[in-house]
């Protein structure tokens, strides 16, 4: 089972030459948007913990918004949808049935992502009257430029028409094998997909149905509890489509990494089911501090969230189970001395394996916001964006960049420029996560906030219970700079690879689970049913939430202005209270005058 | 459906862990009657803080035998009335809302912490015992301002605190 004795076999790109091209640009896309993110992060790292402060601090919510969108938007989806593409035709072992449609998904995501990042860049430049420094969430009344809701509309039509293409890809598949079951990828894609279907339903809504048509300026109030609600509809399962590819690729090419075989290809079923079921009726639970919301509902939300923990565990142990499989089959012994017989000099494996440990720290993390009462204690601190570096940030994301260093040369047929760049890329990534990390969790619990370019403030300090705050700015500066510099290596090995010369061999073959297809009941592919159920739970648990939020605040709101985030107001807060422009209103006045004095 | 016994295992004592996790919030949720923000504050017109009687002037009032309502307005980037003073050992309501973008309400070093939406009112209930000076800030992104979005809450001894009424 070592690679050595799979080298050889023809490649993705020998034997689907098109889709390979499309899965390329996919994955390009990916890591332009990856890099462009990267060097917004490190400036938000650098600036709100003091250490380099080069703009002026209005342009850091620019920045955090250009970070969040093309790390959590683009790096993370385009992905996606080139790893489906792969793991689709390879699981089927057939093209997609038109790839002039497929590139045509291809496009509109681009033209979309291109939309809201112009959108987004134009904050940098007050003469043009486009901006949106509304973050990832533009929660209304904070409005952007439709040019940002446009795109973000178009990129999401873009995402169902690739998942149409598997789908008809599948279809197509069933004509051919009537009496087969559904291949393990082609399975994960598809329900990931149908939970995609579900989950955009809400911020459709909410983007086509109001914030666009708002900004446009065809209606002037809106309901922002209305609108963030359906945000967070979208914006949980949003994570677990991020996740669910990093999934895929430790179900089903981790395995074959430690040299061993998948443990149960039903269980990577079930886990596949329970969160086309589980992920979307939980959105509240990003809003258990929120007004307007029934505490019940907000119960529910989390009871339905924490059950989401279970399909989580179960991979935990799947993929640990798979790589002591693999380990044992390496000659491996002894209860935790078969660590040492994995292939720990390869990057793709490594990394994955950090990143699925770093998961895990991730997940405590997680149960602590899922926490209705404890959530008080972290909501909306610097703890958040800690556990989220872990999970999107770190098991996304890592595992990714070293599924990539697998994928890769199967995709150009060229060797990757350097392994052991690759191998130090991966272990700097871990290392500067794990030190990110920590101080963003620990800061958090001191109350620091996230989402704010100056977390310092006049009238107090934060108390730290252990350390000090300045220990901890700079251990999160620290990491942020190895994350950067992670990525560069990232994206330069990528880069520097297409100038290795072509040659043959670089097929790398998956090996077949321990337990197959054939040992799972067969009414865990009636995919019909697993979205009905789902389409129910998630009535159940919004239907109520949105009535009583339209009831009480009006489905247009009451009251409730739209904010343009402009440039201007806030440039005269760095000049003298006496170079106040003439526009600055009563209250600015009042800010100033309390910081002052 | 072949599941390997450690599996099964595992799956038991994960389902624990959730049902266990779930048990604990209940159980402070209904025994020891942890209160969290709901609906209860109703909803307002945002436009028209200073129609309603208690937004009209941001305020502190004794409403109660050491019971305090604290009527505040958070909006683009200050917080009204400024500071909140408040007397120790009492139980104070804050009821917050705003008049222009979402913010939050965080009384750094505990667990109060809410969200402030416009056209609703967050409704909190917090246990003063001490006497002593907190810092309170919005932790949600509100504008180009946000990082300056700051006020403060004194708790004052007993003996010093003079009536409900504060100046905004």
């Amino acid at each position: 089972m070592a690679e050595a004795l799979d080298a050889g076999a023809p490649t993705f790109a020998d034997r689907f030459p098109q889709e390979a091209a499309v899965v390329k640009a996919a994955l390009t896309s990916s890591f332009v948007a990856l890099f462009l993110g990267a060097i917004f992060g490190i400036v938000q790292g650098l600036h709100r913990t003091n250490v380099l402060r080069e703009i002026d601090s209005q342009y850091y919510y620019t920045i955090l918004t250009a970070h969040g969108v093309l790390m959590v938007v683009s790096f993370t989806i385009f992905f996606l949808v080139g790893l489906f593409t792969w793991a689709t035709v390879r699981s089927l072992d057939r093209p997609v049935v038109d790839i002039r449609y497929t590139w045509t998904w291809y496009g509109l995501m681009l033209v979309g992502t291109l939309m809201a990042v112009v959108a987004v860049l134009g904050g940098f430049f007050p003469s043009v009257d486009i901006s949106a420094d509304v973050l990832f969430t533009f929660y209304a009344p904070l409005q952007a430029h439709p040019l940002f809701y446009g795109g973000l509309a178009i990129f999401v039509i873009g995402t169902w028409l690739a998942g149409a293409d598997w789908f008809r890809a599948w279809w197509a598949w069933k004509q051919d094998n009537p009496d087969e079951r559904i291949p393990l990828q082609a399975f994960m894609v598809l329900t990931t997909m149908l939970m995609w279907y579900i989950a955009t339903i809400g911020i459709a809504i909410a983007v086509v149905g109001f914030l666009l048509p708002w900004s446009l300026g065809l209606f002037d109030n809106i309901n922002p509890l209305l609108t963030r609600t359906l945000f967070w509809f979208w914006g949980h399962p949003v994570v677990y489509f991020w996740l669910m590819p990093a999934y895929l690729l430790w179900y089903t090419v981790l395995p074959t990494l430690s040299g061993g075989r998948l443990f149960s290809d039903p269980l990577a079923r079930v886990v596949f089911v329970l969160f086309l079921l589980l992920s979307t009726p939980v959105g509240i639970h990003h809003q258990y501090v929120d007004p307007g919301i029934a505490e019940g509902f907000k119960m529910i939300a989390m009871t339905n969230t924490m059950f989401l923990l279970l399909p989580s565990l179960l991979t935990a142990f799947t993929v640990v189970a798979s790589m002591e499989h693999g380990a044992r089959q390496r000659g491996g012994t002894g209860l935790f001395g078969w660590l040492r017989a994995l292939p720990w000099r390869n990057p793709a494996f490594t990394g994955m394996a950090l990143a699925g440990l770093m998961f895990a720290a991730g997940g405590f993390s997680g149960m602590i916001n899922a926490g209705m009462n404890i959530n008080y204690l972290i909501h909306n601190t610097l703890w958040v964006p800690g556990h989220f570096h872990l999970t999107v940030g770190t098991a996304v994301a890592l595992t990714f960049m070293a599924g990539t260093y697998w994928l890769w040369p199967q995709l150009t047929n060229r060797q990757l420029y350097s392994r052991p760049i690759g191998l130090a890329q991966v272990v700097i990534w871990f290392v500067g996560m794990a030190l990110m990390s920590n101080a963003m969790h620990v800061m958090g619990l001191f109350g620091v906030p996230r989402r704010t370019a100056e977390p310092q403030y006049q009238g107090f300090d934060f108390l730290a219970s252990f350390g000090s705050i300045t220990e901890f700015r700079l251990q999160l500066a620290l990491g942020a700079t190895l994350l950067f510099i992670s990525t560069v290596l990232f994206v330069g090995n990528i880069a520097a690879s297409s100038g290795t010369p072509k040659r043959s061999g670089h097929g790398r073959p998956l090996s077949q689970p321990l337990s197959g297809a054939a040992d799972s009941p067969a009414v865990l592919d009636n995919l019909r049913l697993w979205f009905g159920i789902a389409m129910v739970l998630v009535v159940l648990a919004y239907t109520l939430p949105l009535v009583s939020i339209i009831d009480g605040g009006g489905l247009l709101g009451r009251g409730v202005e739209p904010v343009p985030v402009i440039a201007e107001p806030l440039t005269t807060l760095a000049e003298p209270l006496s170079a106040a422009a003439e526009p600055i209103t009563e209250w600015a006045k009042a800010t100033l005058g309390g910081v002052l004095r | 459906m072949n599941i390997h016994s450690y599996e099964k295992i595992w799956l038991v004592l994960a389902t624990l862990l959730i049902v266990g996790l779930i048990s604990t919030v209940t159980y402070g949720a209904t025994a020891v009657g942890v209160e969290m923000v709901s609906d209860s504050g109703g909803t307002i017109n945002a436009s028209a803080l200073d129609e309603d009687p208690r937004f009209s002037e941001p305020r502190v009032e004794q409403v109660g035998d050491n019971e305090y309502a604290a009527y505040v307005v958070a909006q683009q980037f200050i917080f009204k009335p400024d500071p909140i003073t408040v007397p120790a050992n009492s139980t104070v309501t804050f009821y917050v809302t705003s008049p222009d973008v979402i913010h939050g309400f965080e009384i750094v070093g505990t667990n109060a912490n809410a969200m402030v939406v416009p056209g609703e009112v967050t409704e909190l209930t917090v246990e003063m015992n001490e006497p002593g000076e907190y810092g309170i800030l919005c932790n949600e992104y509100c504008g180009n301002g946000h990082h300056v979005m700051e006020g403060k809450l004194i708790v004052q001894p007993e003996s010093e605190f003079q009536g409900g009424e504060t100046d905004g």
